[in-house]
């Protein structure tokens, strides 16, 4: 066989390793990258879940970490998040912020009875618009903010005993404690 | 026959008419209608990925058209739109990625490798061309 004809063998062996390398260790494999991650969140405001007079929002969380949760009861994914959101609202170490996304206050909070509430405080997104502004492609979606208010992590997907560590605790300084978010009245 | 073609016919009214139950809201403007439905067939569903946003009945699509909706009655423009949309969603949300340097290679790749086929053949042409006149030489010197 003459040496010319391993030519096209030899292109396609390194399509096939490039492919398969790009395939297997993309970072984008079946997950949207945020475009939002390391830039301040959007101006958010949104009612209480248990107060719908009061309202809670970007701004009243300034000087705080938090962990912004997306979730809803319509949503099977969330059910298997909520005993690691419970277990991290035990550490204490990061308060975490509920959006109860496109669902009733009825639902979410008899969801919230049964099962307990991992939320420092819980705000209500009816429409979506608040969800759309933050990129929110489907539930749960989790968005770890600074005190600068610069979303520094969005996680695109269940939070697991892992990723909460390895994603959101390194990411917060030991010192920081989860002081109560305070909503302020509409 | 004739009940085949009535059939066909059934079927197409009934094709058309569950694309329109996906999205039955329209705009009051003719002419922002017109940018809202080129609007929707070149943005993708985020959740459903290879449905556009005019296909798709998932809740995220049903939100992102309204949010369209309401923009384009702000006077927003359709650049305006889609720099707002692939802000908070990135570029996946397009189906045309952007022409951009970064971009470069998507979209000059295809024409690089058709002129690279091209080159190849032209070559290949040129050297059969080559043997097929020794050949005729050959040919001629000894009859």
């Amino acid at each position: 066989m003459k040496p010319r004809f391993l030519v096209p063998l030899g292109v396609f062996a390194v399509l096939v390793v490039v492919l398969f390398v790009g395939i297997n260790h993309s970072r984008e494999v079946g997950v949207l990258q945020s475009p939002l991650v390391g830039h301040q969140i959007p101006d958010w405001e949104l009612p209480v879940l248990t107060d719908p007079a009061k309202s809670l929002g970007s701004r009243e969380l300034k000087g705080q970490w938090y962990v912004l949760n997306f979730w809803g009861t319509w949503c099977y994914a969330c059910r298997a998040e909520h005993p690691i959101l419970l277990q991290a609202q035990r550490d204490a170490r990061v308060q975490i912020i509920g959006v109860d996304w496109k669902d009733e206050n009825d639902l979410a909070l008899e969801f919230l009875a049964k099962l307990g509430n991992p939320y420092s405080l819980i705000v209500s997104d009816h429409t979506g618009n608040t969800a759309i502004d933050l990129g929110v492609a489907a539930a749960p979606e989790s968005f770890l903010v600074n005190p600068e208010g610069v979303i520094v992590y969005k996680e695109p997907g269940v939070i697991t005993a892992e990723t909460w560590k390895r994603e959101f605790l390194s990411r917060v300084p030991p010192q920081s404690s989860a002081p109560a978010a305070t909503p302020g009245a509409s | 026959m004739r009940a085949l073609l009535v059939l066909v016919a059934l079927l197409l009214v009934a094709a058309g008419r569950m694309a329109w139950a996906v999205d039955p809201a329209t705009m009051p403007d003719p002419a922002l209608q017109a940018r809202y439905e080129v609007l929707i067939h070149e943005l993708r569903c985020v959740q459903c990925e290879n449905n556009s946003l005019a296909d798709s009945d998932a809740w995220i699509a049903t939100d992102v058209r309204r949010q369209i909706r309401d923009m384009l009655a702000a006077g927003r423009s359709d650049k305006e739109i889609k720099g707002y949309l692939v802000s908070r969603y990135s570029e996946f949300i397009l189906f045309r990625p952007e022409y951009s340097w970064r971009n470069a290679w998507l979209w000059g790749l295809p024409l690089f490798l058709l002129i690279l086929g091209f080159a190849i053949a032209v070559r290949i042409i040129h050297q059969r061309s080559l043997l097929v006149d020794n050949e005729d030489e050959a040919d001629v010197s000894h009859p």
